[in-house]
C-alpha cells in the first residue's frame, strides 16, 4: 500500500531557523531517508519553498491569486510534479488539468529540494 | 532540535506580532516591550513542561497582556493578587478564540505598525535599522552594538533616544486607510533593505558580526510578504534580497578581500536562494507594475542566471537600468548603468556616459573605482592611477582600499618594467 506523508509546520518558526539550525534538522531526516530508501520504501521526497512563492489558481473562475491556497471547506486530494520554465506555463498546464477535473483550485508552489528516491517494489511503469 | 532552540525559534517568529498587538493595547513601547519580555520568560517556564501552544504568538500576547495589566494594578495598589501560574492552567481554552480575532487586517496592521515606527523621518537611518533590530527582531543591545561597532552604553543610549523621539511623534494607532498602508508598508521596505544592506555590504573583520543581518531582513521581508501577499514591490525586494545573498559565499577571498563578480566562482552561488528569488521575481512580473525593487531584482536575476560572466546579457541589463533611471533618477543608477555599457559597447561609450557625473559623484568610492577600471581598459594609465588615487583616498572599509591596492600595483609594476625594458 502506498502512502503519502504529508508535512505540516509553522512557516514562520521554520523560516527562523539559523542556518545551522535548518542544516541541523535536515541532515538529521537525511538518515531516516537514507535507510528507507535503502530499504525501498521511500520513493520521490520533496521539500516546497516558502508560500511566499505560491500562486493559486481557483479553477471555476480562472482567478489566478497570489499566495497559497487558505480555503478550509476544500481538502488536499493529489498532486503533480511537474518541470516547466516559468510561472505562466504552469498556469497552463493547471487550467488544461482544471478543463479534465472542474473543482477547487490549484496551488502552484515551487520544489526547493526533490529526492528521486529508491523504485518501491509494485509501481514499475505499465 | 531541542526544547530551548525550538522555543526560541517560536518566540522570535511571534516576536512582531505579539509586540505589535500589545504595542496596540497599551500605545507605549516601553510597556509593550516589557509585557512581551514578561511573556517569554513565562514561556520559557511552562512550554517545556506543558509542551508548546497551538499558536505561540496568541499565547504570548495573551499572557503579556495579563503580566502588564497585573503590572499596573500591582503598582497602583499594593494588595496581593492570585498566584500567577494557577491562573493561567486555563489559558488553553481562551486561546482559541482570541487566535481567531487575531486573524484577518488587525495583526497585519499591527506588525506594519510596529516596522513603521522605527522608520520615523526625524531618526537617522542608522538609528532606524538599530531601533527595528531591537524592537522588531529582538536582537539585544549587545549585539546591535558589535554589528555597528560601538560600544553597549552608546547603544544603549541611542536605542533609548530613538526611542524618547519616536514617544514625542506620537504614533497614528487607528486602522490605517489603503494610501496610509502603502506608504507605511514603502518606508518600511527602505528600511529592511537598509537591515539587508548593512548585512551584505560588511566586509573584513566586520562580517561576523554583521553578515547575519542580511539572513535577518530577509526574514523580515518574507514577513512582510507573507502579509501582503499581492504586493509586487515586496516580492521584488525579497527577491532582490535573495540573489545578491545567494552570492555571499563567492564573495570574498580566504583573506577576506572582495572578489568581483566576474572573478567569482560561480559554483559557490546559493541555487535555493536564486530559485526562490527567480519565482518571485516570475510571480511578480505577473501585476504588470514595475518598480525600483522588481527592477533591481530582474537585474541580478540576469547575472544569476549567466553561467560564466561572458552569458550575462549587458544589453537587457542596460535596459533595465535606464527603466530604473526614469523611475528613480539618481547618479549612483547612472554609474551601475555604465559599467553594463562598457560590457556592452565597450569602455569609451561608458566614459562618455559617467563624465557628467563627477561633480555629484566627487566623494562616493565607486565612481572613481570605476573610472579607473573604464581607463585601465583604455590603457590610458595616467589617468587611470589619478582615478584609484581618489577612490583609495574614499574608500569605506579596508577590503575597498586593499581592492584599489591591486589595481596600484599592478599599475607600478607596469611603469617600472616599462622603464627597465
Amino acid at each position: 500500500m502506498l502512502y503519502a506523508i504529508l508535512c505540516y509546520n509553522a512557516e514562520d518558526v521554520v523560516m527562523s531557523w539559523s542556518q545551522e539550525e535548518d542544516d541541523a534538522v535536515m541532515s538529521r531526516l537525511s538518515v531516516v531517508h537514507d535507510r528507507l530508501e535503502r530499504e525501498n520504501k521511500l520513493g520521490p521526497s520533496l521539500r516546497l519553498m516558502a508560500t511566499t512563492a505560491a500562486t493559486t489558481l481557483h479553477k471555476a473562475k480562472d482567478l489566478v491569486l497570489d499566495g497559497p491556497y487558505a480555503e478550509t471547506k476544500e481538502q488536499l486530494l493529489g498532486f503533480y510534479i511537474v518541470d516547466i520554465k516559468d510561472l505562466d506555463e504552469g498556469l497552463a498546464i493547471a487550467r488544461e488539468l482544471g478543463q479534465a477535473n472542474p473543482g477547487g483550485a490549484y496551488e502552484l508552489r515551487p520544489v526547493r529540494l526533490f529526492l528521486p528516491g529508491a523504485e518501491i517494489p509494485g509501481t514499475e511503469r505499465a | 532540535m531541542t526544547d530551548l532552540a525550538w522555543i526560541d525559534a517560536a518566540i522570535t517568529a511571534a516576536r512582531p506580532q505579539a509586540v505589535g498587538a500589545l504595542l496596540r493595547y497599551f500605545r507605549d513601547l516601553d510597556i509593550a516591550e516589557e509585557a512581551f519580555q514578561d511573556a517569554c520568560l513565562r514561556a520559557l517556564r511552562t512550554w517545556p513542561g506543558n509542551g508548546p501552544p497551538r499558536d505561540p504568538a496568541a499565547w504570548l500576547i495573551m499572557v503579556g497582556r495579563n503580566a502588564a495589566i497585573d503590572g499596573v494594578r500591582k503598582r497602583s495598589r499594593t494588595q496581593a493578587l492570585p498566584d500567577d501560574e494557577a491562573a493561567m492552567s486555563d489559558l488553553d481554552d481562551v486561546e482559541t478564540p482570541l487566535a481567531e480575532r487575531l486573524d484577518g487586517a488587525d495583526y497585519r496592521d499591527d506588525v506594519l505598525r510596529l516596522m513603521f515606527i522605527c522608520c520615523h523621518p526625524d531618526l537617522p537611518q542608522t538609528q532606524q535599522i538599530a531601533l527595528a533590530l531591537r524592537i522588531v527582531s529582538g536582537l539585544t543591545v549587545r549585539q546591535i552594538a558589535r554589528a555597528f561597532l560601538v560600544g553597549e552604553s552608546a547603544m544603549e543610549q541611542r536605542i533609548t533616544r530613538a526611542k524618547a523621539r519616536i514617544g514625542e511623534a506620537g504614533v497614528a494607532f487607528e486602522t490605517p486607510g489603503p494610501v496610509e498602508r502603502a506608504e507605511r508598508l514603502a518606508a518600511v521596505a527602505a528600511m529592511v533593505y537598509l537591515i539587508f544592506n548593512e548585512g551584505y555590504s560588511a566586509s573584513g573583520p566586520e562580517r561576523e558580526d554583521r553578515a547575519p543581518l542580511a539572513a535577518e531582513a530577509i526574514r523580515l521581508g518574507r514577513l512582510l510578504l507573507r502579509l501582503y501577499q499581492t504586493e509586487p514591490e515586496i516580492m521584488g525586494l525579497v527577491a532582490l534580497m535573495l540573489l545578491q545573498h545567494s552570492r555571499t559565499p563567492a564573495r570574498f577571498d580566504a583573506e577576506g578581500g572582495i572578489v568581483l563578480m566576474d572573478d567569482q566562482d560561480r559554483a559557490l552561488w546559493n541555487r535555493a536562494m536564486i530559485a526562490e528569488g527567480l519565482a518571485l521575481i516570475d510571480k511578480a512580473m505577473r501585476h504588470r507594475r514595475t518598480g525600483p525593487y522588481l527592477i533591481q531584482a530582474a537585474i541580478a536575476a540576469l547575472h544569476a542566471r549567466a553561467a560564466t560572466p561572458a552569458a550575462t546579457d549587458w544589453r537587457q541589463i542596460d535596459a533595465l537600468y535606464a527603466t530604473l533611471e526614469q523611475l528613480t533618477p539618481s547618479p549612483v543608477i547612472t554609474l551601475n548603468r555604465a559599467v553594463a555599457v562598457s560590457k556592452a559597447d565597450g569602455p569609451e561609450a561608458a566614459l562618455e556616459m559617467i563624465a557628467p557625473l563627477e561633480r555629484r559623484l566627487s566623494g562616493y568610492f565607486n565612481y572613481f573605482g570605476v573610472k579607473g577600471a573604464l581607463l585601465l581598459q583604455l590603457e590610458r594609465k595616467a589617468e587611470a592611477r589619478e582615478a584609484f588615487d581618489r577612490a583609495i583616498a574614499l574608500a569605506n572599509t579596508a577590503a575597498e582600499a586593499a581592492h584599489i591596492r591591486q589595481h596600484l600595483d599592478r599599475l607600478m609594476a607596469d611603469a617600472a618594467a616599462a622603464r627597465v625594458n
